[in-house]
């Protein structure tokens, strides 16, 4: 699949992700090969992230690529006004794949559409992060040794939370048992919801954390924001109740794994990061593997 | 009726009548096809009585054909409306609107955050559910329902 941007989760399909978690197996393997070694990848980041731009970067230097680009906006053309358009179909000029983080929803499908080169979405504002999402995949699947017929608890911010939408839609792929948990303020909307609906799969909608872990075979944690609720006493209702301790695990399964797309502040306590069962670090660094084999995949390099 | 005498609405010689309107929409129709500043005859009724359905909205315009990409955006407001072309005083074309698979341009993206309501971007979506009229953005991925549906 040669010159193919991947903008948003939906762009691939089940045989794709699997075809890119293979990939990344391989890579995972031998993650320093020399293939990116004539190529110039411009990474674009009209606002600061720190860990996808670092595991981009890693990623292509592990593979000997020139990046070009630049860290945030206010540094770029883009403070003199110029407009996205412009500086994509400019950049796509100096480079061979554009990866492209941006505050805006849908810049990175508008970015797809005027760019000569493919675009790797790096998370386009609240919409869409495609690459958390495979590397999400890509972490389910080592630890479970199979994507089909698990259990997973969503815990936490499931209406904002971009990257449990993706993953909620990417695992109706695997006849995804789905736990639900959240405070009511906080639920999955209904635009996500209707896509388990459609695949007649089962879920489980919980106020309380305890009751959901000993059910699931990965709880994937997220953060509740407090600038979330229109009410701060609502906030400080339920803030605690979302916060994973490491006694509650006793009575989880062995093969539980906790994942959490990261950054970490309070909800997961830092007594379960020597528990075996946290696997949140080992996740960030997939997501270095799961970005070259998609680097090599779009360039068709492998 | 003014005294005894019925007020009559004349047939047209030339150009389209769009019938089984939905009364609240006909306003609507007349805008989306710019005919508040028509120069030629342009009549328009609503809440008449119907065969079809209980009230009705009619407008009919004179030396005026309805490109299809007009009569997708009238099913949008009035997806029971019917255009009838007449030439000579004859019907020659007679047709139902159907709601189309994809939108574009005249309908503005409800997320603020769109990229399409930050930069001079012309809208895009595709109908996902054409009973309960939903529509999903191309750029931003949000779903629109029928209620939070504004017109550029």
């Amino acid at each position: 699949m040669k010159n193919k941007s991947l903008v948003s989760i939906n762009d691939y399909d089940k045989e794709k992700y699997i075809e890119i978690l293979d990939l990344a197996e391989e890579f995972e393997k031998n993650p320093r090969q020399k293939i990116l070694e004539n190529h110039v990848i411009a990474s674009l980041f009209f606002e600061p992230s720190t860990r996808t731009r670092l595991s981009f970067e890693s990623a292509i230097n592990q593979l000997g690529g020139r990046i070009v680009g630049f860290t945030d906006a206010s540094s770029s053309s883009v403070k003199k006004g110029e407009s996205l358009v412009d500086t994509i179909k400019t950049v796509a000029n100096y480079s061979d794949l554009i990866v492209m983080r941006h505050p805006v929803e849908g810049s990175a499908r508008l970015a797809s559409e005027v760019s000569s080169v493919p675009i790797i979405n790096a998370g386009d504002g609240a919409n869409q992060h495609p690459t958390q999402c495979l590397l999400d995949l890509y972490s389910i699947r080592k630890t479970q040794s199979t994507l089909e017929n698990l259990d997973i608890a969503f815990v936490g911010d499931l209406k904002y939370g971009r990257t449990v939408h993706s993953l909620v839609i990417a695992m109706t792929n695997f006849n995804c048992t789905y736990h639900l948990v959240s405070p009511n303020e906080l639920k999955l909307p209904s635009s996500v919801k209707r896509h388990i609906k459609e695949n007649n799969l089962t879920y489980y909608q919980y106020t309380n954390l305890d009751e959901a872990i000993p059910k699931a075979d990965i709880v994937y944690m997220t953060r509740i924001q407090r600038e979330r609720f229109a009410d701060p006493l609502e906030y400080e209702k339920v803030k605690n109740s979302y916060v994973l301790k490491n006694d509650m695990l006793k009575d989880s399964k062995e093969n539980l794994r906790i994942l959490h797309p990261l950054p970490r502040v309070n909800e997961i306590s830092e007594d379960v990061d020597t528990n075996p069962k946290a696997y949140y670090f080992q996740q960030a660094l997939n997501g270095v593997y799961v970005r070259q084999a998609l680097l090599s995949s779009i360039l068709g390099l492998k | 009726m003014v005294n005894g005498k019925e007020l009559k609405v004349s047939a047209i010689e030339n150009g389209t009548v769009i019938d089984h309107i939905p009364s609240k929409s006909v306003f609507q129709v007349i805008k989306f096809l710019n005919l508040e500043s028509y120069k030629n005859q342009l009549y328009f009724g609503i809440n008449l009585e119907s065969k079809k359905y209980e009230k009705k909205g009619i407008i009919k315009i004179r030396n005026r054909y309805i490109k299809s990409e007009e009569a997708n955006k009238i099913a949008l407001v009035a997806p029971t409306a019917t255009l009838i072309e007449i030439k000579n005083f004859q019907v020659i074309n007679k047709y139902n609107v159907t709601i189309p698979d994809k939108i574009n341009k005249f309908i503005k993206c409800i997320n603020p955050n769109c990229i399409t309501n930050v930069q001079n971007i012309p809208t895009k979506f595709s109908i996902i559910d054409k009973d309960n009229l939903k529509l999903h953005c191309h750029y931003c991925e949000k779903v629109l329902t029928q209620e939070n549906m504004i017109f550029l």
